[in-house]
């Protein structure tokens, strides 16, 4: 009999996550994929995550678990692995995911291998492949014990395939015990970005602190629009406060795949890269013709993008 | 209000860290260390709790050896005192290892608040403070980007897919802050002169209470079997901008048909 997957499903704004359906087509590949999920989901959830592979799904529409967060899930999680014994648990590396993989980790005495890019398993023994050190190296990590084995799964680590299933579904009942309530979510603001998203953009143009100032991301966003593409930017312009969290790139962002990835006036920090190295095409402009940046790039200019950038736009104008 | 910070001595943004493949740890012997940006955020943000609060501010940190210059980094900065946990049976400890230990140090004393890092410079796996939370039996507030503590009711903004949760739980608890949440202060002259006065309590595996499977190698669940390097991507044309740089980008984008 296949090995039992689990996958940690869930659903931010509204939708069930990309990398909830990733993780549930490799799940049901490397054996048999079954789904928790757990807070109110969009109708046709259940029938979604069937298409991708999930053989049954563990579901409870309860808004308990979207509005106190991790414990309920964690204490539902918890029980649910200690009755049936999956294999595997496949957690995204979200902020949701993490939190309550990190919870239920703890409490199972299990441990748990975060950052996970791709994995084996062979007579329950799990093999992962994960990047280390901003992926200047690649590590093959497994766990040493015969529990439940929790992997943290990067976004975008395997393509989501259709695989039609119909799941049976299992209600779960909700705890009632108010120590579980204690994290509150008292409100939610969203700053919904115009045009194509990060996540699915074909095209992203992606700024660091090269360009100086807030104000300069108009530019950014001009040469944006003009390829339909999506603006995205390094950590250090987020702290600065020029650009929401929501538009950063690199392993405490965003990991992004576009066809095409025009770097302007970013370093190319191993942080940065390891969400945006696997784009297909990168062109890069930076000042500075050391910047490691130049050492992955398709095409690099070496210049300043005050210069490079409006008039790649009036050249963009010109030819359309 | 009495606040816990975790923070990690780490090498120094400066170094290039190196896997030795022997035993498929870092480097860490003969590389200079700092106190993690990570927790210099947590160290300031404790501090600015404290000056308005009152209390004290201690640093815990697990170390791998007699290192204790990022501590001092963290004293002179303003924390009133720190632990520091080393033993060489701590060598290979992951990570539920390392929050085992400091939740054994951090349980040794009542405390309000506990601050971490969302994740460390180094290693980054984030769970860290999630077990920690789990171990001691507070509520784990993660992932603020602002924070505020009103009588006994912590709010943050959380930091969301698509922008920000206001969250909020009753203290004692765990909460963690991200990169942005501020602007670590520098220790001034006063400060570092007054933290060479300032305790810092060493514990072992035994202080702890812990037994050695606990922690360490043989404690450890996760265990590296293979180290290898990506293969590299392969650099196309860099070319100095001589006037014409855009018009050579529209060219390439029209060559792969973007445009
Ligand atoms: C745990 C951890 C997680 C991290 N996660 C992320 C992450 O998710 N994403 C991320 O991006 N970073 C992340 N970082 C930060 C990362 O290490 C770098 O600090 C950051 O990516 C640098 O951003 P930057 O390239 O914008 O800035 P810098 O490194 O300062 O680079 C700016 C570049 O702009 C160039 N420049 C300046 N002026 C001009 C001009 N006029 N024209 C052309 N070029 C110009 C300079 O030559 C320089 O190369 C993380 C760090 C840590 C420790
Ligand atoms: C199998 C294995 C073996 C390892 N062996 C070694 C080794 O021999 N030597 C070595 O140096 N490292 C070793 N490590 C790495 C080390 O154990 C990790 O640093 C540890 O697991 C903490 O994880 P993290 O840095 O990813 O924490 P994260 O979860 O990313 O950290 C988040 C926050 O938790 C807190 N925190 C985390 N770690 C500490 C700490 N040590 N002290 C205080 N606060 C902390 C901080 O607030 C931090 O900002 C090993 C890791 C593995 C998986």
């Amino acid at each position: 009999m296949a090995d039992i997957i689990w996958v940690y499903g869930e659903v931010v704004d509204d939708a069930v996550t990309s990398t909830t359906l990733e993780m549930t087509t490799k799940a049901a590949e490397a054996g048999a994929a079954e789904v928790i999920l757990l807070g109110p989901a969009p109708e046709d959830a259940v029938e979604l995550l069937g298409r991708h592979g999930a053989g049954k799904v563990y579901r409870s529409p309860d808004p308990v678990f979207r509005d106190y967060l991790t414990l309920p899930a964690a204490a539902v999680v918890e029980s649910l692995i200690r009755q049936h014994k999956p294999a595997v648990v496949l957690f995204a590396s979200s902020y949701g995911g993490r939190d309550v993989a990190a919870a239920v980790s703890a409490s199972l005495d299990c441990g748990a291998i975060t950052d996970v890019a791709d994995f084996t398993l062979t007579d329950g023994a799990v093999e992962a492949k994960i990047p280390a050190l901003g992926a200047s190296y690649w590590n093959t990590s497994t766990l040493v014990h015969d529990d439940v084995k929790l992997l943290l799964v990067r976004p975008k680590a395997f393509e989501p395939a259709p695989n039609p299933k119909t799941p049976v579904v299992e209600e779960i009942a909700t705890p009632d015990d108010a120590e579980l309530r204690k994290v509150r979510l008292k409100e939610k603001v969203t700053a919904k970005a115009e045009g194509p998203q990060l996540d699915s953009a074909n095209v992203i143009v992606a700024g660091g602190r090269g360009l100086a100032a807030e104000e300069n991301f108009d530019m950014l966003r001009e040469l944006a629009d003009l390829l339909g593409g999506a603006v995205g930017a390094t950590r250090a312009v987020v702290d600065s406060g020029w650009v929401p969290y929501s538009l950063q790139i690199g392993q405490t962002g965003k990991t992004v795949k576009p066809d095409l990835y025009i770097a302007c006036g970013i370093s190319g920090a191993v942080q940065h890269l390891a969400g945006m190295k696997d784009s297909k095409l990168i062109v890069a402009v930076n000042k500075d013709a050391d910047a490691p940046i130049f050492q992955m790039c398709d095409l690099g200019i070496v210049g300043d993008v005050f210069k490079i950038v409006p008039q790649l736009i009036e050249e963009i104008k010109a030819r359309k | 209000m009495d606040i816990v910070v975790c923070g990690k001595i780490i090498p120094a943004s400066t170094v290039t860290v190196e896997i030795d493949p022997a035993t498929r740890r870092m480097i860490r012997k003969g590389v200079a260390h700092e106190l993690d940006p990570a927790a210099a955020s947590a160290v300031e943000e404790a501090l600015r709790l404290m000056e308005k609060e009152g209390g004290t501010v201690t640093l815990v940190t697990m170390g791998f050896n007699e290192i204790t210059i990022g501590i001092r980094t963290a004293l002179a900065m303003g924390a009133t005192s720190a632990v520091h946990i080393f033993d060489d049976a701590l060598a290979g400890s992951d990570a539920l290892a390392t929050a085992k230990a400091l939740a054994a140090a951090i349980g040794k004393k009542p405390f309000d608040l506990i601050i971490c890092g969302t994740e460390s410079s180094d290693s980054y796996s984030g769970i860290v403070p999630g077990q920690l939370a789990r171990l001691l039996g507070v509520p784990p507030v993660t992932f603020a980007n602002e924070m505020t503590v009103e009588g006994n009711t912590l709010t943050i903004k959380r930091q969301s897919e698509s922008g920000y949760d206001v969250v909020e739980a009753e203290l004692p608890a765990l909460v963690t802050v991200t990169s942005g949440i501020n602007e670590p202060r520098y220790p001034q002259l006063k400060g570092i002169m007054a933290a060479k006065r300032k305790e810092i309590l060493q514990m072992s595996v035994e202080d702890l209470g812990l037994a050695a499977d606990d922690v360490g190698e043989q404690g450890a669940r996760e265990k590296v079997l293979e180290i290898g390097r990506p293969p590299k991507r392969e650099a196309g044309d860099v070319v100095e901008d001589d006037g014409e740089g855009g018009k050579r980008i529209a060219d390439f984008l029209a060559e792969v048909k973007v445009l």
